[in-house]
């Protein structure tokens, strides 16, 4: 197969609906499941579109997420440069990624988040009691979809809540799609140097919270440097906000698009519904868009073609989580079906780590939201509300609600 | 039903825990999968099949014979 570079689709492709993946991702998933597509740069990583092609690829040592390896495909000139200065587990291959992501991996286990949930179910009664007090209406991602998982990590790591201005900008410029390269090495050095500041709080009078434990059983251990103890804090306080804060605007939407599930889940006196609700809007949503990106270490068949090694590859998750084979009727939203094998959080070695404390955080707000504000609506038209096409982690900017 | 988990393999994602509790735990110091019983019975084979189909590290063998 010859194509000239011409030929070849752009990739990120558009979409039509908001609420689906691109109709381009769509088509290929049905007729062309492997192939290549063209990025910023010009190079021309294999796209991956197939759900069971995905998780074969993704629990493949063989591809490595290590973006320091020629011909890993880069989202852009500004994420390729940032990603490139910082060493953090989610750019590593094994040995070393399990060694780093184990020094987090209690923190984040079932039980201990279970733990965190009363402070969740706090923070979302009080946040609520808030909006309630204001005159609608209310931009439901300022009042209340960024500040909750924001207010939770920032106990879980430690980091002093009243400057969430500050890192949710910072956060922002790191996950744009559009910024320069300059403009996303000045973030990260200033998240970077704010957090440097609070490791020299941490060490001086240790807290019971993830960055003080970093400190204390890592850094001055000497099993990390002070340097990875930072791009490991920004990595989780990035990951930790701006996805879960989407998932719940988003969510939101989309639950308002569908009326008799809302009303269902509002209703409800079950919690498995609610459990099951979260990972269904967690498949069909699929806010992190830009596909799961490694490059092949060696050459490895894939769906009927020969990825050779160093050759990039981009396994489309949100076309993976639509994929009939995996989820009859997969376009559908349904809070009924069984959605847990959803591939939202990625899969392999490297899926989200956050994940067991993002289900907790969608759980309450889910349970919560919809009961406490019952006739909850848009104060907008669908048409009028823009969506997150130009960043990393999809959502809404803005979600006008009123009641 | 014989299971067989690896915590080499294990990245403590904790969907086992979740998918079937009486099954799978993680352990204190970090949060990597124990098992809680290698024969499960009858009533549990589903979830466990569900935990070792979901497991991101591929950390979960069943043995049906």
């Amino acid at each position: 197969m010859t194509n000239t570079l011409s030929d070849l689709p752009a990739f990120p492709m558009e979409r039509r609906c908001p609420f689906d993946p691109p109709p381009q991702l769509t088509r290929l998933r049905a007729e062309d499941p492997v192939s290549r597509v063209r990025l910023w740069d010009g190079s021309t990583p294999w796209l991956i579109t197939r759900y069971e092609d995905q998780r074969a690829v993704l629990a493949d040592p063989r591809f490595s997420a290590d973006v320091h390896k020629p011909g890993y495909p880069h989202l852009t000139a500004a994420s390729a440069v940032r990603r490139e200065r910082s060493r953090a587990f989610i750019s590593m291959d094994n040995p070393e990624h399990d060694a780093h992501r184990r020094m987090l991996t209690r923190d984040f286990m079932v039980k201990r988040v279970e733990a965190l949930r009363p402070t969740v179910q706090r923070f979302v009664d009080e946040l609520i009691d808030d909006m309630l007090r204001d005159i609608p209406p209310v931009d439901l991602v300022e009042a209340f979809a960024l500040p909750v998982p924001s207010l939770v990590i920032c106990e879980l790591l430690g980091v002093p809540y009243a400057d969430h201005a500050f890192f949710q900008r910072c956060s922002r410029t790191l996950i744009s799609r559009t910024v320069t390269p300059d403009a996303t090495i000045a973030a990260a050095d200033e998240l970077k140097d704010y957090l440097s500041r609070l490791v020299d709080a941490k060490d001086r009078e240790p807290a019971d919270d993830v960055l003080s434990r970093l400190v204390v059983k890592q850094l001055r251990t000497g099993a990390l440097t002070r340097s990875e103890v930072v791009d490991m804090a920004v990595l989780l306080l990035v990951a930790g906000h701006e996805t879960t804060a989407n998932m719940i605007a988003l969510g939101t939407l989309t639950l308002l698009q569908h009326p008799d599930q809302l009303a269902e889940l509002r209703g409800t006196d079950d919690p498995q519904l609610v459990v099951n609700a979260v990972e269904e809007l967690l498949r069909y949503l699929n806010i992190t868009h830009t596909g799961r990106r490694r490059v092949a270490l060696e050459d490895v068949e894939v769906g009927g073609q020969l990825i050779r090694a160093g050759e990039g590859v981009i396994a489309a998750n949100d076309v993976a989580n639509r994929d009939e084979t995996a989820f009859p009727d997969p376009d559908a939203l349904d809070i009924h079906r069984q959605a847990r094998h959803h591939m939202a959080f990625g899969y392999g070695i490297h899926q989200c780590l956050g994940q067991p404390l993002a289900r907790v955080e969608l759980q309450v707000v889910y349970s919560t939201l919809y009961r406490r504000i019952p006739t909850l609506r848009l104060a907008a038209p669908l048409e009028e509300i823009t969506f997150k096409h130009d960043m990393a982690v999809y959502g809404v900017h803005e979600l006008p609600v009123t009641w | 039903m014989n299971v067989v988990i690896d915590q080499d393999k294990c990245v403590g994602a904790g969907q086992c825990v979740l998918l079937a509790p009486d099954v799978f735990d993680q352990r204190d110091e970090d949060g990597i999968v124990v098992l809680l019983q290698e024969n499960p019975p009858e009533q549990l084979h589903e979830d466990v099949r569900q935990a070792a189909r979901v497991c991101p590290a591929l950390a979960i063998q069943l043995d049906d014979s």
